[in-house]
């Protein structure tokens, strides 16, 4: 799983109002090269919350993200390297997703997550 | 690409070995896989280099033709195992990054628009009653630009009117009708196979809602 797709992913247990960003437990990390598309980054930076980004980027073992980001830094070939790099390249590929209010933990498998809930959670 | 080498890729591709008859578990044959990709690249530009979700991906095929015509990022969402990891060693076998998450559609929270296109081939409603609806009703809330998504021809006004009223599109056009083969999946398939009418969808979301997560 990309930190892209984490980074729209909500805890979906029923009453959960903070459930954003899930907290990410680490056991498998893979890096997998792709082709940077300056466009994509360009319209990508607008809608990523950039906090849930670093912190998850750095939970996987990637700690170039400047802490705050503006649009202006998109100019910078570094910048937008390391952009893509955490958003595109770094797979989450066995851990845990983990809901921020409650500590549910949702499995990763394979890169996997699983999220489906118990009958209480729904 | 050319519409039949797509075809053919997407032909090579596993699927499922036990289908669910609960879940309305048919495969999307690549001859319609291929069409609603390549018309919604080539008629729309809404594939390449966007953010494209599969609903109900099952062995991927549809998200999986997404990024064979370019999407930037595909996300396949599923409430069953098997087929996820099925949909997985399809990418694997193309050479594509394909996310997928196992989860109920009805109850998925993802961040408004931050899809660009879904396309989905949802179970139809006829065994779980509104089964298509809540696909649609999801794909409405998460995507920002456009969704394609295969529906039977007899319950076409039923979604028109839902989706224009209740389910804020701002449009919802029929592109296409077409005939599914669905062949002698479950026992209790008399025929060899039967053809079924379904209506090729483009909706349109309309952006000016509240945000919300």
């Amino acid at each position: 799983m990309r930190l892209l797709t984490h980074n729209m992913l909500s805890s979906n247990i029923k009453g959960v109002t903070n459930g954003f960003p899930l907290r990410i437990e680490v056991e498998k990390v893979v890096e997998k090269e792709v082709d940077l598309n300056m466009d994509f980054l360009r319209n990508m930076f607008a809608k990523i919350e950039w906090k849930a980004l670093v912190e998850a980027s750095r939970t996987m073992g990637y700690s170039e993200l400047p802490d705050d980001a503006e649009s202006s830094m998109l100019d910078s070939d570094e910048f937008l390297r390391k952009f893509h790099h955490a958003l595109l390249e770094l797979h989450l590929e066995e851990g845990a997703l983990v809901c921020p209010e409650t500590g549910r933990k949702f499995p990763v498998n394979k890169g996997i997550p699983n999220m489906l809930l118990h009958e209480d959670e729904v | 690409m050319k519409l039949k080498q797509l075809d053919g890729l997407l032909g090579s591709l596993q699927q499922s070995e036990n289908p669910k008859i609960e879940l309305e578990q048919y495969p999307t044959g690549p001859h319609i896989a291929s069409r609603l990709l390549y018309t919604a690249e080539n008629s729309f530009g809404d594939v390449s280099d966007k953010v494209v979700a599969d609903f109900g991906c099952g062995c991927g095929t549809l998200g999986l033709a997404a990024g064979l015509l370019g999407a930037e990022h595909v996300i396949g969402f599923d409430i069953a195992a098997e087929s996820i990891e099925i949909a997985s060693l399809n990418a694997d076998e193309l050479e594509l990054d394909m996310d997928f998450i196992q989860c109920d559609i009805r109850n998925l929270r993802l961040s408004d628009r931050a899809i660009d296109t879904v396309v989905m081939n949802p179970p139809f409603g006829t065994r779980k009653k509104g089964a298509d609806m809540d696909f649609l009703s999801m794909a409405l809330k998460v995507a920002s630009g456009a969704i394609y998504s295969l529906h039977k021809t007899t319950t076409r006004d039923h979604i028109k009117r839902t989706a224009l009223r209740e389910y804020n599109a701002s449009t919802a056009e029929v592109l296409c009708e077409l005939h599914f083969d669905v062949p002698q999946l479950y026992k209790f398939h008399k025929k060899k196979e039967v053809d079924v009418a379904v209506d090729l969808w483009r909706f349109v979301p309309n952006n000016n809602r509240p945000k919300h997560l």
